[in-house]
């Protein structure tokens, strides 16, 4: 009896097991056990120990390529001896060759770049099912993978191929445990049936079904709820197009489609030609070898080779030669026939020719064009063969690369046999294997060509990465008295200033005017006094592209200068979408939205702070107020940094009493959290922990002493210094929570700021509820360094609580020598009125990217726990007690 | 009543044959059977089999059998032969 592949295409192996006797279940559990055991013990060896043995294995293969060629011949009347003998050559010596440098045991590879380590881990106990059309060379293939890979594998051969498999299953397996597998390491059903596979693919020891062969199996398989190699049926098309060397295609189509009388499921099944080629191509066949039929003659194989009832290939056509074929349906043809070459006009169930046909049976389509050329391949590709294999022979690049856009092939060979092609390693760089992964479209889990690393799991060892951080400051910053006079040293045509009214009222805007060139044509953009607006930045713009500005000097308080940094980004870079730019993001470097490189204008932004806090004159943000939804939009990149910083003192002495406590908070606020940032690194800290030093002694005096210069000058450092630690570690949920507060009650950000910062010390200080991943930081340590800080301040204790105690205290006590309200209520706001704002707020906040540096990460609940202690307002008994 | 155990060094060379000879002295063992494995490497599928049939044996006859000094590429296989469990562990 001759079984065939087609057989299988159409039987759903059941998945009931009840008929199964007693005697028989208890042979296939013998069968897992023994295979069980001897992967655990597999488990125990070396690279070098498999390697030995695979060589082994191949010299044996080799050695009976052509016994078990003629066993395969005898048993299963498919094919060709001969060619059937290269199989299982190149199942062995091929795959061989592939395997034998690869490593597949313990360390098989290592990123040292990525801090990543790949570690092999065997499957254990593999079921694979093996094809008739391939019989012994599936065989051979699949034992050489299994011991590379250290698993063991029951084999369940295709029924009319049981024999020559059994037999290849013996050779190998004795060779492998003489030269030191375990025993037990492959075994062969004896004379299977579908219940035997349908009890083995649920048994919980099989670790992996590996499937080649028919459709049936393949569904059972992947149906049995078990990880599945299923590989599916193909149906080749071919493009032969008309820049191709018809020479050398027709005889690579006669080679692959002869190939083992066709038994390969990668080779040709219809090859679509080129109009222009069509009659060299079909004259070109005909000379090597096919017969060419006439339409009646096609009409004939169209009923005999196809079933009408199913569209599959006829059993009896499988394999068997083009002479014998034309023999069976009564077509004449010469002794040396080769192929049969039906000529067809369409593709589909009413063109049976135009489905798989696994023997030496070609049908061939003239095409008027590239266009139609490519849609019957495609449709060739629909008709059974998706995730297969595709052909095509061209030397246009364009053709082959819209070829290869158009068809559903997990292998698209160029210029060569489909067949031999697509077995890898002879035609091209494929892998070598004897299964077709045909993707999902197939029903498949993979496209590749099935090989040693699907018999493997693959652990990945990823060690902990040092993640790469920075510290990015503007280029140049000039500090300390008088320290404008730098303004002439910058060369410009046309500069424009923008400041705000008070500013230029009480002559700022002069002094800075003395420092530019005469020659420099200079504007003074006014504008208001308030967080700046879209469309004050829209009106800026405007100014600047009327200026042909190529300097911009921002002199005033953190509005006014992002306001400028926002005119800049819009004045070179039109095409920014700031409501797109402000998106949230969680972790800067991987941001969605990235801010635009290409600019059309360029003007440096000369930064003048006129105010100790915000630190925007080095910063790489800027915010903006949206008032039509009540909220602060934040824009962060460092492209928003200003060129230059002028931080000098005689602008800030004029700065009144309430103004000086806001931003001096704002300023301590910044150093704090960056200190206790995610991102923060020594270079963050050394200028966190300095500005938080300058804050605690100069502020005070600065507030009750305005004109005392150097109290000034130390804070108006002390702000740009701790801008330079938050613009590269950022802040926290203080300012989450001040920006969400500040905007929609309009209390200015650094008295915002003040409400706050009691409470998150005391929050950041306890253990967090939920930790916030952070790859820069070695475990938790925002306690610790509110201690170095109370350290640093000389406030006394001895243990971190104490010290965090400390610290509070004497930033409640600041608070107080700077005569701010200590709770939300102070100001007026009432209950019901914050109550109805906190939920708003909340998401405001949440949404906030201030927070994704903090270190504790805020749960909603919590920010809304913290906005309320806010509005309850002062006492360290409170603050601290409503930490633990 | 007096414990009675068995106390055997494995030799990876010979772990069948000690196990067998284990097994004979099973008889007059109560309490438990102490088999050292510390210069067993690696065990392969007849001294697997062996210890399944010892550890029946021992367990039929109420005999607690005592693996110690296993490395753990040999614990991995008696965890993946699923007889890990019939087995206790000493260091």
């Amino acid at each position: 009896m001759i079984a065939r592949e087609a057989e299988q295409k159409t039987v759903q192996v059941p998945l009931a097991v009840e008929s199964l006797s007693a005697e028989r279940i208890a042979y296939l559990e013998r069968l897992v056990s023994q295979a069980k055991t001897a992967a655990a013990v597999f488990t125990q060896f070396t690279q070098e120990d498999v390697d030995r043995i695979v060589k082994a294995m191949v010299l044996a293969g080799l050695e009976r390529a052509q016994y078990l060629a003629g066993l395969a011949i005898e048993e299963t009347k498919l094919g060709v001896m001969e060619d059937k003998v290269i199989k299982n050559m190149v199942a062995t010596e091929f795959t061989y060759n592939y395997v034998k440098d690869k490593r597949t045991v313990g360390i098989i590879r290592e990123f040292p770049d990525r801090n990543l380590v790949e570690v092999a881990e065997p499957i254990g106990v593999i079921l694979s099912l093996t094809p008739i059309t391939n019989p012994t060379s599936t065989v051979l293939f699949k034992c050489i993978m299994a011991i590379k890979t250290r698993n063991a594998v029951i084999f369940s051969p295709h029924p009319s191929s049981w024999r020559c498999c059994s037999e290849a299953v013996r050779i190998m397996g004795e060779t492998a445990v003489k030269h030191g597998a375990p025993e037990g390491v492959f075994s062969c059903l004896e004379s299977h049936t579908l219940q035997d596979n349908a009890y083995l693919m649920r048994h919980k020891d099989v670790g992996l079904i590996d499937v080649t062969g028919g459709q049936g199996a393949v569904k059972a398989a992947y149906s049995s709820g078990k990880p599945a190699l299923g590989v599916g049926a193909g149906n080749t098309a071919v493009y032969l197009e008309k820049t191709a060397d018809v020479n050398t295609a027709v005889v690579d189509i006669i080679i692959s489609k002869t190939f083992d009388n066709g038994t390969i499921c990668a080779s040709e099944q219809t090859v679509v030609i080129d109009d222009e080629i069509y009659d060299l191509a079909l004259r070109k066949f005909s000379e090597l070898g096919a017969h060419i039929c006439n339409e009646e003659e096609t009409k004939v194989l169209e009923r005999t080779v196809i079933d009408p009832q199913t569209g599959f290939m006829q059993p009896m056509a499988v394999g068997q030669k083009a002479t014998d074929i034309a023999r069976f349906v009564g077509l004449s043809v010469q002794p040396n026939t080769k192929l049969l070459i039906a000529p067809i006009h369409g593709v589909g169930r009413e063109h049976p020719l135009s489905m798989e046909k696994l023997f030496p049976v070609l049908a061939v389509y003239r095409a008027r064009c590239a266009d139609e050329a490519l849609k019957v391949c495609v449709d060739v590709n629909h008709a059974g063969g998706l995730g297969h294999t595709a052909v095509i022979f061209s030397r246009n690049d364009e053709i082959i690369h819209k070829f290869s856009e158009v068809m559903n092939a997990g292998r698209i060979i160029v210029n060569s046999p489909g067949s031999i092609g697509a077995l890898g390693a002879v035609y091209n760089d494929l892998v070598p294997t004897f299964s077709f992964g045909c993707g999902t479209s197939g029903g498949n889990s993979t496209t590749d060509n099935v090989n040693v690393f699907h018999y493997l799991n693959i652990k990945r060892v990823a060690r902990r990465t040092q993640a790469h951080m920075w510290f990015r400051v503007p280029d140049q910053i000039y500090f300390n008295m008088n320290a404008v006079e730098n303004v002439r040293q910058f060369p410009s045509q046309s500069t424009v200033i923008v400041t705000n009214p008070a500013l230029e009222h009480i002559g700022h805007v002069d002094i800075v005017r003395r420092h530019i060139s005469p020659q420099t044509y200079v504007h003074v953009l006014v504008i208001p006094d308030a967080e700046p607006e879209i469309k004050v930045v829209v009106q800026g713009v405007e100014t600047l592209h009327f200026y042909k500005a190529d300097q911009i000097i921002a002199l005033g308080g953190g509005s006014v200068i992002d306001a400028a940094k926002i005119m800049k980004l819009k004045y070179e870079s039109p095409e920014a979408d700031l409501e797109e730019l402000a998106a949230p993001f969680l972790d800067l470097r991987k941001r969605v939205v990235q801010y635009p490189t290409e600019k059309i204008n360029r003007a440096r932004l000369i930064a003048i702070p006129t105010t100790s806090g915000t630190g925007s004159e080095v910063t790489p943000f800027a915010v903006l107020t949206d008032k039509e939804r009540g909220r602060k939009v934040t824009l962060a990149d460092y492209s928003l940094s200003p060129d230059v910083a002028i931080v000098d003192p005689q602008f800030v002495l004029t700065m009144p009493k309430g103004l000086t406590a806001d931003t001096g908070i704002d300023c301590l606020t910044h150093a704090l959290e960056a200190g206790v940032s995610n991102y923060a690194s020594p270079y963050t800290d050394s200028n966190a922990m300095q500005a938080i030093r300058l804050v605690f002694k100069y502020l005070p005096i600065a507030y009750e002493h305005p004109r005392n210069e150097e109290a000034r000058c130390m804070m108006h450092n002390a702000a740009c210094i701790a801008a330079l630690a938050f613009s590269n570690a950022s802040v926290g949920v203080n300012h989450a929570l001040a920006h969400a507060f500040g905007a929609r009650f309009g209390v200015a950000h650094g008295r915002a700021n003040a409400f706050m910062l009691p409470h998150v010390i005391a929050y950041n200080a306890a253990v967090p509820t939920k930790f916030m991943p952070s790859p820069y930081q070695q475990g938790y340590v925002a306690h610790k360094k509110y201690a170095t800080v109370a350290d640093l301040l000389g406030l006394g204790g001895h243990t971190v609580d104490e010290k965090v105690r400390k610290l509070i205290a004497a930033t409640e006590n600041l608070l107080d020598q700077l005569g701010f309200p200590r709770s939300i209520a102070e100001l007026g706001i009432s209950r019901e009125e914050f109550e109805r704002a906190v939920p708003e707020m909340t998401k405001i906040a949440f949404d906030d990217p201030s927070w994704r540096s903090n270190p504790r990460m805020p749960l909603m609940s919590e920010l809304v726990e913290l906005f309320w202690k806010a509005y309850q307002g002062r006492g360290l008994a409170k603050v601290v007690g409503a930490s633990q | 009543m007096g414990m009675t155990s068995v106390l055997l060094n494995i030799d990876e060379r010979r772990v069948v044959p000690a196990l067998q000879e284990a097994g004979e002295k099973l008889e007059s063992t109560k309490g438990e059977a102490v088999l050292d494995f510390s210069s067993v490497c690696r065990i392969n599928s007849s001294a697997l089999r062996a210890m399944e049939e010892f550890v029946g044996v021992a367990n039929d006859k109420g005999v607690k059998v005592v693996l110690s000094g296993v490395n753990v590429g040999v614990y991995k296989v008696l965890k993946l032969a699923k007889l890990a469990s019939r087995f206790s562990f000493s260091k």
